[in-house]
């Protein structure tokens, strides 16, 4: 069983992740995009992790949607609403159990990531943050480690791709060529969690 | 000033503070005295480029008169915050809603019709009609 306790160790190790990567994510942002999601990502979870040791909310979705709404005052970019949409959404699945098994979990992610998907009008294959986070949740009922490989997978598999969302779709085919931040920083989030599980020992 | 109690409010987002402020002007300029309350939401919170789901809250509560708000957006993230802040629910005023409209045109045309009183169907059919408005 999950509590809040883990996902807020989750947001925390995202956070933490973020931080390490940012400016790895701002390099992918660079030729597609404005050169801001890493410091963009950086500024929200900042934000998510000083709130969360703040108020410490007692159930998961209430973790959740904390840390969704956190994203959405303060990155500034699109991956404030985006990312803070899967998260309130994954929150409001779960309802106010204090506990959540991991297939419960699974299927709020799901809502999450359809949630996602619906804001922003993409698909799978239009290079966004949906080629990690599709996969990733396709897998995630197997196990955490295989959902952290697929959305690393997602996320390489986005090089070859042609964008056509956000501003990296005014690009064309210059687009090729260049993995997808935004599928790179949802495979941070799952390689976080993956991270979390184990060492909470529901790998 | 004329009274505008029961005028439909305007928020124009931008990612750029002075380009939402400019539009605005403009707009109010464009619809000549006793306008209706309109509202700039530029930038981020540190007047640097991006969106600030705080500034466009403040922006749309401080137009509410009760009948309504049009809230006009340019690109990307100003659409998806404003998308995300209505589905929160409570982050906006009732009868707030986001109008689909070329923003420069869909301004002027907006606080032109809610300064003349119109509802806010009215108000989001005009910003809506500026699409068909063609140069060439």
């Amino acid at each position: 069983m999950l509590d809040a306790d883990f996902l807020r160790r989750w947001l925390t190790n995202a956070a933490t992740a973020v931080d390490r990567e940012a400016e790895r994510l701002t390099e992918l942002d660079s030729p597609i995009g404005d050169a801001d999601h890493g410091s963009n990502l950086q500024r929200g979870f900042t934000a998510v992790a000083a709130a969360l040791e703040k108020d410490a909310p007692d159930t998961p979705g209430a973790v959740l949607i904390l840390a969704g709404r956190q994203l959405i005052s303060t990155v500034g970019g699109a991956s404030g609403p985006l990312y803070g949409t899967l998260l309130r959404r994954t929150g409001k699945a779960l309802g106010d159990a204090a506990e959540v098994g991991e297939a419960e979990f699974a299927d709020a992610l799901r809502v999450g990531v359809d949630a996602v998907a619906a804001l922003g009008g993409a698909a799978p294959g239009d290079k966004t943050m949906l080629d990690a986070l599709v996969p990733a949740v396709d897998a995630l009922p197997t196990s955490f480690a295989a959902a952290r490989a697929a959305a690393h997978e997602g996320a390489l598999a986005t090089t070859p791709l042609q964008a056509r969302k956000g501003r990296a779709s005014y690009l064309g085919e210059r687009s090729i060529g260049h993995q997808d931040p935004g599928a790179t920083s949802s495979a941070l989030l799952f390689e976080a969690l993956a991270e979390t599980a184990e060492g909470a020992g529901h790998a | 000033m004329s009274d505008d109690s029961k005028l439909v409010g305007v928020v124009l987002v931008s990612h750029s503070g002075p380009v939402a402020e400019s539009v605005a002007t403009l707009a109010t300029g464009l619809a000549g005295g006793g306008t209706a309350p309109v509202a700039a939401a530029g930038g981020t919170e540190g007047g640097g480029l991006g969106t600030s789901s705080e500034l466009i809250a403040a922006a749309a509560h401080r137009v509410d008169r009760g009948v309504g708000v049009a809230i006009l957006v340019d690109l990307g993230s100003a659409v998806l915050t404003v998308k995300a802040l209505l589905a929160e629910g409570d982050e906006l005023p009732d009868g707030a809603r986001l109008v689909d409209a070329p923003f420069v045109e869909g301004a002027v045309a907006a606080v032109v019709t809610a300064s003349a009183g119109a509802d806010i169907a009215a108000v989001e059919a005009a910003a809506r009609e500026a699409y068909t408005y063609r140069k060439v």
